[in-house]
């Protein structure tokens, strides 16, 4: 039954060698979609080049119809996956905050990992400010603890929360990102680098 | 000589649909093998409780943030999945590179802005990202992708604020990339 590591195919330690052997694949598919440059992430926001969005959401469906169906053919039991809790408005802050820190800082964690080993060095200064973030997060949360840990709503998911059925939402979920697929693609010829006569700065 | 040119010059990415789906299927063997996600952000708290724990152990163990990362003390910190799985992003980013010919020592940035402010920005992006990821209990790999994958509600409020945020304050970067 999966997921195997919570039915104890195999322990903590084994995992460890797995969590490698996926950082891996992650890392080699960051890299092959151009996320090692910080001017092909940053160009989603000027609507330049939509790989970011394109890539993020082709994973997001492939991951969300794979858990889908391996759980309701039996394969995998869900209610033993991690699900993050809710806590909303830290969440919405730390989301603009990510947002804003993005177009400042041209990478996101993960990407800045993959920028760094193909020897970007903008991202080694951006993981530089990660760590100075987050010792900065870790000083001032006896502060901030009261807000970090308001509006908790433990682990929900948006089947329930919405109250609609599990495979109503996938669906509705695969027809948006096929929706934003082709406006992406619109908009790319439209603004992007690949318009007629617009010098490819890629 | 043209053996030469043809080693230097990068291969071109991944389809972005295709590149799209290999990830997706990294993050669900994630989940099939692990019954959890991705993640980048949290090999960072590690690190940095640790630091602050060889530093001044009193004020680490005082503060519940620390205290989260470093455990009980019967286990190495360093023994925590997220800090493997990044080790292996490292890896993986390198390989991909060197196969493609695109490990090269660079500052990347738009033609109109120097070097220095480059990396200036680069740093409070990366600091404003470390603060809120930490607020947000992760980032675009474990809130956004993660997240987002099992319909996680916090997780799509999280992404619709990091494209909100991004957007909104493209127009002030905008001497910087374009």
């Amino acid at each position: 039954m999966m997921p195997y590591f919570k039915f104890d195919y195999f322990g903590a330690d084994t995992g460890l060698v797995f969590a490698f052997l996926i950082g891996i694949g992650f890392g080699w598919f960051l890299e092959r979609a151009g996320f090692g440059t910080a001017k092909k992430l940053a160009a989603q926001f000027y609507f330049k080049d939509l790989t970011v969005f394109k890539v993020m959401f082709t994973a997001i469906v492939t991951a969300m119809l794979g858990i889908y169906f391996l759980s309701s053919f039996g394969f995998m039991d869900i209610s033993q996956v991690n699900v993050i809790d809710t806590y909303l408005l830290p969440q919405i802050v730390g989301g603009l905050l990510l947002g804003i820190g993005f177009v400042i800082g041209g990478y996101c964690p993960g990407t800045s990992m993959v920028a760094c080993s193909t020897g970007k060095i903008d991202a080694f200064w951006f993981v530089g400010g990660i760590f100075l973030g987050t010792f900065i997060y870790g000083e001032v949360y006896p502060l901030i603890e009261g807000f970090a840990n308001s509006t908790h709503m433990g682990k929900i998911i948006m089947p329930v929360y919405f109250n609609i059925p599990y495979g109503i939402l996938v669906f509705a979920v695969v027809l948006m990102a096929l929706g934003g697929f082709a406006g992406a693609e619109w908009a790319e010829k439209k603004f992007g680098y690949k318009r007629a006569g617009a010098v490819n700065e890629n | 000589m043209s053996e030469n040119v043809k080693i230097r010059k990068p291969k071109p990415y991944t389809n972005p649909y295709l590149a799209g789906l290999g990830l997706g299927l990294v993050l669900l063997l994630s989940y099939v093998i692990m019954g959890r996600g991705l993640g980048a952000s949290g090999a960072v708290s590690t690190v940095v409780a640790s630091g602050v724990n060889a530093v001044a152990p009193t004020h680490a163990s005082g503060n519940n943030f620390y205290a989260e990362y470093l455990g009980d003390g019967t286990t190495n910190p360093f023994k925590d999945w997220l800090v493997f799985e990044v080790l292996g992003v490292l890896v993986g980013g390198f390989v991909s590179g060197m196969f493609a010919g695109r490990v090269k020592k660079s500052i990347e940035k738009g033609p109109r802005i120097a070097n220095r402010t480059r990396l200036y920005y680069a740093v409070i992006g990366g600091a404003l990202m470390g603060f809120g990821a930490k607020l947000a209990r992760g980032c675009t790999s474990g809130q956004a992708l993660t997240g987002g994958a099992i319909l996680n509600l916090g997780s799509w409020a999280f992404m619709m604020c990091v494209f909100g945020g991004a957007y909104m304050f493209a127009y002030f970067m905008r001497r910087q990339w374009l």
